[in-house]
């Protein structure tokens, strides 16, 4: 009988395939969680297609571009900083895992400065210039606070999780042999990213 | 076994160093964290209980008996909360599929155990949320526990509170659904092919993709809610363009499928008491495990049936009548299966299988009355009234309720390691049956005369119905803590159970009750199909 084994050594199951499945999946809820707030917009959109247009056309398409490329790059960071571990390098790895917290910053500072300057002209919910407004562009605004600011609050979250991430490398909690939860974070700031993808075209350049 | 004396079960030996309540708030193990979900639960069950044997006592008779209008208002919307949210969505799977679950496959634990006490928390924190809500200022929530715009926005209550608990609760039920979900693909114990999983597992494993598909969108829409209190963004708000409507449409894309989140585990706990007291393999075992999934799948597209005069298209209404027509397909599957697994068995009617046959009786009443609503017609008479109430108590109360204490009598043994007194259980069957069918049944003749649902005052002509029903809820709440008591007792001074005392061939009969920690010596080999009663014999001889 195998009853040698000790309390400890309990849960020494380690199961890559399964966690990286289970991850799989809770970016699968994640999806659906976004994929509420597009069924929205697709309806509005539908109903004020003119109104939307015109909103849209107030939004800065620049500071946008520039968000775009800044969390593409931070995706190809996160991957080059796998790529690095699989391959043995620590130090490597941790360089590009910083760059990815770095590039997540200058997005949020952007959105940040976005977000401010949209303000300080009286749009956002609920103010008498924006209720002033016909119908679809209130929408419209409220649609991009919401939806962009569930996807910035994904982007701080993530943010965490790579700073945990970095943490754990100089534990040694996550080495070159053991490192799915990296992967696992990587997979989470991909959808970050993906799900900017979709937010960008849909405010910035559907005009 | 001869030599299971000398295995420690998983009450005397734990997966951390501490010892007491502490090693029970650490634990990873699968089996104390379904035990906790069972206090847990249980509590709020009983707290629930109580608002509804309140909600009866307001009842008996028309006009002001013990509360104000306000107050009723509240307490339906609390009841409803805490019944679906706390008590019949995690009650099955987080308390016997965290226990069962993984020792039906064979397997040491669930695959995340860390994550699984995380839900378990985090569902705690839920439950909290639910409770502070009602003392903080503004008081309980008032809406009804569908939350339905725009009253939800403009009440002054704790709607948002009330609100963010549901969204953390569904944070629990995602993360229990995932870990089920990955436990049955990677943690099969070898030759555990998945036509050999329990029935149980089928349906437990389809529940967990309802909880993952369906949840996030509540989580939305619930945010929307909130947000919509907070700023004032309109998306539902038609004087600046927003769509009421579509709330509706948010809330149950999600609240549908729900239903099959209550009812499906309890499906699975049937097909596992049937075969174990008829003797007999299960009848038609692809088509129970295939209709599981079917259950899911079509269940996911008929959620406007509950807005059938809410303002929807005709094209829109016959699309969303006929799919919930043929939602009911797969159900009945699964009736006419387990009816014929009993024919020419031998049938050994034990309190299990005797809680079974109440859930057949009343599960086809609720799901035949659901037919009523789904049909255009006889909803639009029948919508919003008492007929709506009993039809949904039917089926949830009547169906996963019933199987809840089906369920507890059948696993009882097995987690607890005694046994119940057999005599009251019996008693006990026949008790929850009448007063079932007093509280509920007059509300389908309420229903039909026209008494709308959630109404704090009725007509003199209701006054005999209503009165029987109070007396059900008396006899019915009597019945419960009466199990309650008498389970506890067995807790206390039951006899010793075996390891396999009903005779059940599935892999939790072939280890000592209680479990030990580890659920199997050595890991098992599956050579047999799940029901096949042949091994009874050698099991015997082990």
């Amino acid at each position: 009988m195998s009853n040698h084994i000790g309390a400890a050594d309990h849960q020494v199951h380690r199961d890559d395939v399964g966690a990286k499945m289970g991850m799989w999946l809770f970016l699968f809820t994640e999806i659906l969680l976004f994929g509420g707030m597009f069924l929205v917009y697709a309806v509005y959109r539908y109903q004020f297609p003119d109104q939307f247009h015109l909103a849209g056309m107030e939004l800065n398409t620049g500071i946008g571009t520039l968000n775009t490329i800044v969390l593409l790059t931070s995706s190809l960071t996160v991957v080059l900083a796998i790529g690095a571990l699989q391959k043995g390098n620590k130090f490597l790895s941790l360089i590009f895992l910083y760059a990815t917290i770095l590039l997540a910053l200058m997005f949020m500072v952007n959105k940040y400065f976005e977000w401010s300057t949209k303000i300080s002209h009286g749009i956002y919910p609920g103010s008498p210039e924006l209720l002033a407004k016909p119908n679809g562009q209130i929408l419209f605004f409220g649609l991009y606070y919401i939806m962009t600011g569930l996807h910035g609050l994904h982007v701080l979250i993530g943010m965490i999780v790579i700073a945990y991430m970095i943490a754990f490398i100089h534990k040694g909690k996550v080495t070159p042999d053991n490192h799915v939860i990296l992967e696992n974070s990587g997979l989470y700031w991909h959808l970050v990213d993906l799900i900017w993808i979709f937010l960008f075209p849909l405010f910035y350049l559907i005009q | 076994m001869a030599d299971a004396v000398a295995v420690k079960s998983f009450y005397q030996k734990s997966t951390n160093r501490h010892t007491g309540i502490l090693s029970w708030l650490m634990t990873k193990d699968h089996k104390r964290i379904g035990l906790m979900y069972m206090m847990a639960i249980l509590t709020f069950f009983v707290v629930g209980i109580i608002i509804g044997l309140l909600m009866r006592w307001e009842l008996i008779s028309p006009g002001r008996t013990i509360m104000d209008a306000q107050t009723y208002n509240q307490l339906f919307t609390l009841h409803g909360v805490i019944m679906i949210f706390l008590f019949i969505i995690p009650g099955l799977p987080a308390i016997f599929g965290n226990f069962f679950l993984p020792i039906h496959i064979g397997a040491e634990d669930v695959a995340f155990p860390r994550l699984n006490l995380l839900s378990w928390y985090v569902y705690i924190i839920g439950a909290v949320m639910v409770l502070v809500s009602l003392f903080l200022p503004g008081g309980p929530i008032d809406t009804g526990w569908t939350f339905y715009i725009p009253y939800s926005v403009r009440s002054t209550t704790n709607v948002s509170m009330a609100l963010f608990s549901a969204f953390v609760l569904g944070f629990s039920s995602i993360l229990t659904g995932l870990n089920f979900i990955v436990t049955v693909h990677r943690m099969r114990a070898p030759g555990m092919g998945f036509f050999k999983m329990p029935l149980f597992v089928w349906s437990t494993y389809a529940t967990a993709w309802i909880q993952i598909i369906a949840t996030p969108v509540i989580a939305i829409t619930i945010l929307l809610v909130i947000l919509e209190r907070a700023f004032g963004v309109g998306i539902f708000d038609p004087a600046l363009g927003g769509d009421p409507i579509l709330f509706q449409h948010m809330f149950w894309i999600y609240s549908h499928p729900a239903v099959y989140i209550m009812i499906l585990p309890a499906m699975g706990v049937v097909s596992e008491i049937i075969p174990t007291f008829a003797r007999r393999t299960i009848f038609g075992y692809k088509a129970i495990a295939m209709s599981s999934l079917a259950i899911a799948f079509v269940g996911y597209l008929v959620w406007a049936h509950h807005m059938f005069s809410s303002g929807m298209s005709d094209t829109a209404r016959w699309i969303f009548s006929l799919l919930t027509f043929i939602v009911a397909l797969p159900s009945g599957v699964k009736i006419f299966n387990w009816v014929a697994t009993m024919y020419k068995g031998s049938i050994d009617p034990q309190p299990p299988f005797l809680w079974v046959m109440n859930f057949i009786f009343l599960f086809s009443i609720g799901g035949l009355t659901g037919l009523v609503l789904g049909a255009l017609s006889t909803d639009i008479h029948l919508t919003d009234t008492y007929f709506v109430v009993a039809h949904f108590h039917y089926v949830m109360f009547g169906g996963t309720g019933t199987i809840f204490f089906a369920a507890l009598h059948y696993w009882f043994p097995k987690m607890f390691g005694k046994m119940y007194n057999m005599t009251f259980a019996r008693i006990a069957v026949v008790l929850y049956f009448i007063g079932f069918n007093m509280l509920y049944f007059p509300k389908f003749i309420m229903g039909y005369m026209g008494m709308p649902r959630r109404y704090y005052d009725y007509l003199p002509q209701f006054t005999i119905y209503q009165e029987i029903s109070t007396i059900g809820s008396w006899i019915l709440a009597g019945t419960i803590f009466f199990i309650i008591g008498y389970l506890i007792h067995a807790l206390v001074k039951g006899e010793k159970a075996t390891s396999n005392p009903w005779g059940g061939v599935t892999l939790e009969w072939h280890i000592p009750s209680p479990p030990p920690l580890e659920n199997f010596v050595s890991v098992p080999t599956i050579t047999h199909e799940p029901y096949d009663f042949s091994q009874l014999k050698e099991m015997k001889d082990e």
